[in-house]
């Protein structure tokens, strides 16, 4: 298995390849997978395959007469020259730019983007000098996004991990499937914000539209404005001096810490009646088994 | 729990799931046989005052202000035993028995984090193997 080249990798079919790699293509049932943390494990910061990229390395990408794949191909190429710095100059609106990227990097852009700029982003930092389409850092796993203007509806939908902030106001649907992560909106927030979050953190400095965190699971959101109303399940919590401490170091660090602090916030969380981990009452089973 | 008709239990104790695997306390607990909830509080945000210098060092080099998406992992305990969940695999990590869990949890999701990030980046995770079967690009 290791004495295998990628070369020789890749004139396999799928189908040898994931035997030659010693991989299982039966059907696993139950816990199969057991795996145990090595204490000794080398120190590294990046996956193995990352390129080497340099912070104080900068280039500019004019994107105009580019397609959105054409741009991301490029940005992957000066990324493999170990640029960290990257510009994108005239994105104007282009839809799904800057996407997938799994490392460190900066990426500026001059400008806005259409629908789901940015998505399934690991480890980079993004700053957009402009205003956001639908979807943007949808299923966004690490790193930070800004966004210097108003963003769309469905902002950071399914974001499982990192920063994603809008220093606007932005669409419906806020975090709508929230697995993780921080999601911060300077302005208002539309209707059903939060709608099915599962576990992160939500900050909404304005006012939130009805139905907020309507059926989340988990998950905290806190809003500094007002609610229109509360969404099924979601209650408000009570706001503790380690929740007033994490909300003042989260403002701060992207400049929007309200003049009149953060203990005028809601805390807003699940009530947990909807977790239901065995759908049939005892009762019922007898009667259906 | 700010619900009124939540009928899971609360985590009271570091210890609590490692002692009792189960984790049946509260009535309904008992009464399906199946622990409800988390074993871990997820919505725990970390004490910067007890970071590790590795992590420190890791957003040094990632450019970040803070743990970023290391905020939200945390030690859980899965039968019995401390584990920490890898999204990357879609499982649980065991935590090795030579690792001595200290008394409080914002300590152990540090070592949590800590270990899983080096596995993740490691050769030996299972992404790398799913790298190299199944890369189109």
């Amino acid at each position: 298995m290791a004495g295998l080249s990628n070369a020789e990798l890749k004139k396999m079919t799928q189908e040898e390849r994931v035997t030659a790699l010693g991989m299982r293509t039966d059907q696993l049932t139950g816990r199969a997978m057991r795996i145990e943390f090595n204490p000794d494990e080398e120190e590294r910061f990046e996956y193995p395959w990352a390129p080497d990229v340099d912070f104080n390395k900068r280039t500019e990408l004019d994107v105009d007469e580019m397609t959105s794949t054409e741009a991301n191909q490029k940005i992957r190429a000066l990324m493999q020259e170990g640029y960290g710095t990257i510009v994108i100059k005239n994105p104007r609106g282009k839809h799904s730019l800057g996407v997938g990227i799994l490392t460190r990097l900066r990426l500026i852009f001059e400008g806005s983007l259409g629908y789901f700029g940015v998505g399934l982003l690991d480890g980079p930092n993004v700053t957009i000098n402009g205003r956001v389409g639908w979807s943007c850092g949808e299923n966004m796993l690490a790193g930070t996004v800004v966004v210097e203007k108003n963003a769309g509806s469905t902002f950071g939908a399914a974001i499982r991990g990192g920063d994603l902030v809008s220093k606007g106001s932005v669409g419906s649907r806020t975090g709508i499937d929230q697995k993780g992560g921080t999601i911060i909106v300077g302005g208002d927030t539309g209707a059903l914000t939060g709608f099915m979050m599962q576990r992160g953190r939500m900050v909404i400095c304005g006012n939130a539209g009805k139905n907020l965190g309507d059926s989340m699971y988990d998950g905290t959101i806190y809003v500094g404005g007002n609610i229109k109303s509360f969404g099924v399940d979601a209650v408000e919590g009570e706001l503790t001096d380690l929740d007033k401490a994490w909300l003042t170091r989260k403002l701060v660090q992207y400049g929007l810490m309200p003049e009149n602090g953060v203990d005028h916030f809601t805390k807003v969380v699940a009530g947990r009646q909807l977790w239901n981990y065995d759908n049939l009452e005892p009762s019922e089973k007898k009667i259906v088994l | 729990m700010a619900g009124t008709q939540y009928r899971g239990s609360e985590i009271t104790d570091v210890d609590q799931f490692v002692n009792d695997a189960a984790g049946l306390a509260s009535e309904r607990e008992k009464e399906i046989g199946q622990h409800i909830g988390y074993r871990y509080d997820v919505n725990l945000v970390p004490d910067y005052g007890r970071i590790t210098q590795f992590l420190t060092k890791y957003m040094e080099v990632m450019g970040w202000d803070d743990l970023n998406w290391l905020e939200d992992i945390h030690m859980g305990y899965e039968d019995g035993a401390p584990a920490v969940f890898d999204r990357n695999n879609n499982g649980w990590v065991s935590i090795p028995d030579t690792i001595e869990l200290p008394d409080n949890q914002q300590d152990r999701d540090m070592i949590a984090r800590e270990l899983l990030l080096k596995f993740q980046m490691s050769d030996r995770h299972p992404l790398v193997l799913l790298r190299k079967a199944y890369m189109k690009f």
